[in-house]
């Protein structure tokens, strides 16, 4: 049986880190630390603890991850 | 946390696998146009309980049946139903664990249910030869990264996709452990494979889009472009040089004789 894998996922800030990082908890309780995407830096899109976000992962380091959309 | 197997565990861990292989064989003799796949569960679950085991899928995060049936465009989990039966030129995934002794045994196998298109057998040819790609790469010393990447490589070059969100995982005494084994990667990327390690390696290629959906009873999952998809697994524990194949197709073949892919 495959297992399904965490590669987009929401999660909860909740600590804001030096150079645009991130302490994020995922649904799932775990906590990991999470950098913005370019894109988002971009457009000046700020982020505070409490917001909602989308988190992209990758299987080889569930350390880490990338935030890409934070929710309204 | 990646736990090590001693030699006695690997080798109660192949009982387990081999009553997967062999439950698959038997399927094999079965699996015709006009079977539905509700039958092949029952049968499924009778054979591996006259085995002394437990079907290891059954009641896995609720999931309510022995074995997973996927059809055609489902990639993985399809529940067996009474309501899907097997037409000529279908192909079937069919994916069974067992419980026994304290460890799960874990392989898969993707079957041709009468005539299939020549397109369809070869991306059949291709997921299975890229199992063996990556079962290649799965020894001590190298790592999870260059497992992903051969698989990746070799179908790809052929211009199929690989599947992301699902992947293949350690196996032992439960069902996923962990390392997670991804289908996809960059050389030399990833943990540091050990001797001891057991892995399932399972690669899951698509002929069209990568992408899934999710169907609404939670658990199927299908292509988002409606086109088959393939499937095969192996349970493999790491050793110096070579691994050892813990599951085997080898029963499987023999029912299928010159069918076989």
């Amino acid at each position: 049986m495959a297992k399904q894998t965490a590669i987009e996922q929401d999660g909860k800030i909740i600590e804001a880190l030096s150079n645009a990082m991130f302490r994020v908890e995922l649904e799932n309780g775990h906590v990991i630390t999470a950098h913005i995407s370019g894109k988002m830096r971009m457009h000046y899109i700020k982020i505070l603890p409490g917001d909602k976000v989308k988190v992209e992962m990758s299987p080889y380091d569930l350390s880490k991850g990338r935030i890409s959309f934070r929710y309204k | 946390m990646i736990f090590l197997k001693s030699d006695e565990e690997i080798e109660l861990l192949r009982i387990s696998n081999q009553i997967v292989a062999k439950t698959l064989a038997e399927l094999a003799k079965l699996i015709q146009p006009g079977v539905s796949t509700e039958y092949l569960d029952k049968i499924a679950e009778e054979y591996i309980r006259d085995n002394g085991a437990i079907p290891g899928f059954l009641g896995y995060s609720g999931y309510p049946k022995s074995i997973c049936t996927s059809v055609n465009e489902q990639v993985v989990h399809g529940i067996p139903s009474e309501k899907l039966v097997l037409q000529d030129g279908d192909i079937v995934s069919v994916d069974c664990g067992v419980y026994k002794n304290g460890f799960h045994g874990d392989s898969a196998y993707t079957f041709c249910v009468g005539d299939v298109k020549p397109e369809i057998v070869d991306l059949l040819r291709t997921t299975k030869e890229s199992l063996y790609k990556g079962i290649e790469q799965a020894q001590e010393g190298r790592r999870l990264g260059d497992v992903g990447h051969a698989i990746q490589s070799h179908c790809e070059a052929r211009g199929y996709s690989v599947v992301r969100e699902m992947i293949g995982h350690g196996v032992g005494r439960k069902l996923h452990e962990a390392p997670e084994v991804p289908n996809y990667g960059r050389k030399g990327n990833g943990i540091m494979l050990k001797s001891g390690m057991t892995i399932a390696i399972e690669p899951m290629i698509n002929m069209g889009s990568r992408n899934l959906v999710f169907e609404k009873d939670g658990w199927t999952t299908r292509t988002i472009d409606r086109k088959p998809s393939a499937h095969f697994e192996h349970s493999i524990a790491i050793r110096r040089g070579k691994a050892d194949i813990l599951s085997t197709f080898e029963y499987i073949e023999q029912v299928l004789g010159n069918k076989a892919i």
